[in-house]
């Protein structure tokens, strides 16, 4: 019989620990497919961050490395600059990348360091049980926002793919979901780019997937995709917000 | 050669591939000295944007094998305190230089030993330790960069040169030793890409099972217990005979040294014990130092925190005085016989 659909070669073998209706399992095998289609798998490193994906270093096949909170953009820097022939990766949530590691991210792309950053922007602290993200949609209802975010108390989300398209190292800030088929689509090609933009010492390269925590949001995995459409996407509107290869136009 | 200096060029002799620094008074030289020569070896350095993010280079950089370190003063430490936990738990060498200033807080900007007790019991989260030499002299420092390299892989855990501002800042002569760079074998652990040549490695200090937790710390204890056996070095200054025995550290000991001189001078009988390693304690060493004087000191550019481990060691059983100047302070060696006379040192 043909075999016309199996596991990327990139991910171990292993059960996943996410919830039902979680779309790591969908960011984790986009990655896997992209390193290995471009036959990179024993030449990448992965960063891993701490949040829900913690544990993502059991499941790719790559050589992977767990950071402290906040700091995988830094321990990628690390690795880089010491192994620039290697492919390096770190994959983080949003309150690792956008509050805690603030510095780190921006600080990272700023200095155009050549690596790859997945951002999975979940507008909440899954791990920890629900709880306010750099991200959390005002209004949005978390363990810490019990009435809704309120601007006035807790501030504004930050709109990650907008700010790093300001700065000049940035070579790639793009924002994309993994709701539906053909956004599935586009977000594999989004980090297919940015692993290229690797290749080409292009610089630093970040894509934001829009994703999805039924069980932090209280929804059905179904509900869950409704609302990431619904609400999600009009606040963090998907698009290139920087692309300086060819063809990139921005 | 100013200290600051001759620590970054024995770090580069000695095999250091890279450094990640943020700047901080009164250790910006080595950074300098990095700054304008790493490059120049075929070497890496990078001003961070923070010490936190610094010391998660040098995490990154140490995770796939090569030499790595980075440089700070006290509060800087403090900062880098999160990620020394961290390679600590995920059995990772590196060298880290605290050149001490003044605190707590800001504090200032002038030589202190204030940070003997982050440096050798808190420093980060958890069960661990890191090696800590204690140099008190510029020829000092480059031996025990050297050495600090050579025994942080040896034992795969980060290891601290705790110098002070004005270690740091002062000239002597040096010698570098003719070191020949003998790498060891990290293939088994390195995370540098495994070219589909072997399973894949994994450097973490992440485990959910309290069980499978608490081995990895025993099995980390046990190494440290055969460091604290073999790795233990100490300077016993005219001991043999001395009815007061003055410890001290660092910078402090020189002083120390001057203040025995001079007592010695006057027909008092009083020797000096410095430990070079801060930890491992070397707690055979002080009891060797002390075992005939009837009375010990301890002095610190601090309000105390050595002398504590110097009553451990002697189990309490003769009586430990202290002396000190804080805040980046130094004593003077006038101070110090001074207070060796207080206690009754005489012929």
């Amino acid at each position: 019989m043909a075999v016309v659909f199996e596991r990327p070669k990139a991910l171990c073998d292993v059960p996943l620990h996410y919830c039902p209706g979680c779309t790591h399992g969908i960011v984790h095998r986009l990655v896997a497919e992209v390193i290995d289609e471009m036959g990179i798998e024993g030449d990448t490193v992965g960063i891993c961050p701490v949040g829900c994906s913690v544990m993502a270093y059991n499941y790719f096949n790559c050589d992977m490395i767990e950071a402290p909170h906040g700091r995988a953009p830094a321990v990628a820097t690390g690795v880089k600059r010491t192994n620039p022939d290697k492919f390096v990766f770190t994959y983080q949530g949003d309150g690792d990348l956008a509050a805690i590691g603030t510095a780190e991210t921006v600080h990272a792309a700023t200095r155009g360091e050549n690596i790859v950053v997945i951002f999975i922007n979940n507008t909440i602290y899954g791990m920890t049980g629900g709880q306010m993200a750099p991200t959390t949609i005002p209004g949005q209802v978390t363990q810490t926002t019990p009435y809704g975010r309120d601007p006035q108390l807790a501030g504004y989300p930050v709109r990650v793919s907008e700010m790093l398209a300001t700065l000049t190292g940035t070579a790639l800030a793009q924002r994309v979901a993994v709701d539906s088929v053909p956004h599935i689509r586009e977000a594999k090609n989004a980090i297919r780019k940015a692993f290229e933009n690797q290749r080409d010492k292009k610089g630093f390269s970040l894509v934001e997937v829009l994703s999805t925590c039924p069980t932090n949001w209280g929804m059905t995995p179904i509900k869950a995709l409704e609302r990431l459409r619904e609400e999600m996407i009009p606040y963090y509107p998907l698009g290139v917000y920087k692309d300086i290869t060819e063809g990139g136009n921005k | 050669m100013k200290g600051n200096e001759a620590l970054a060029e024995a770090a580069m002799r000695a095999g250091c591939k890279c450094f990640f620094g943020y700047p901080i008074t009164p250790q910006t030289e080595l950074a300098a000295y990095m700054a304008k020569n790493m490059q120049k070896n075929g070497g890496v350095f990078l001003q961070a944007e923070s010490e936190i993010a610094a010391i998660n280079m040098v995490l990154g950089a140490a995770s796939t094998g090569v030499r790595a370190m980075t440089s700070s003063s006290s509060p800087g430490i403090s900062l880098k305190s999160e990620g020394i936990s961290y390679i600590a738990g995920s059995d990772l060498p590196c060298v880290i230089i605290n050149v001490e200033r003044g605190g707590p807080g800001l504090g200032g900007i002038q030589p202190s030993q204030a940070d003997y007790w982050q440096a050798t019991k808190g420093l980060g989260h958890g069960d661990f330790h890191l090696l800590v030499f204690a140099p008190a002299s510029v020829q000092e420092m480059v031996d025990m960069v050297v050495k600090a390299f050579n025994k942080a892989d040896e034992y795969r855990m980060p290891a601290m040169i705790l110098a002070d501002g004005l270690l740091g800042q002062m000239m002597e002569p040096v010698t570098f030793p003719e070191i020949a760079v003998e790498m060891p074998d990290k293939s088994g652990w390195a995370a540098d890409g495994h070219k589909n040549k072997r399973e894949h490695h994994i450097i973490n200090s992440l485990y959910l099972t309290p069980e499978e937790l608490e081995k990895t710390v025993v099995d980390r204890f046990a190494r440290y217990d055969v460091i604290k056996e073999k790795e233990t070095d100490a300077e016993l200054y005219l001991t043999e005979d001395a009815d007061i025995v003055v410890c001290a550290f660092g910078a402090t000991a020189r002083v120390v040294k001057s203040a025995v001189n001079d007592a010695r001078e006057q027909g008092i009988k009083v020797g000096m014990f410095r430990p070079k390693t801060l930890w491992p304690f070397p707690e055979k060493e002080v009891q060797k130092a002390c075992a005939n004087a009837s009375k010990v000191l301890s002095v610190e550019m601090s309000m105390g925190q050595m002398v504590d481990d110097i009553k451990l060691a002697l189990s309490c059983a003769k009586p430990v005085e202290f002396f000190g100047r804080t805040g980046g302070v130094i004593p003077t060696p006038a101070e110090v016989l001074e207070k060796i006379k207080a206690m009754g040192g005489n012929n």
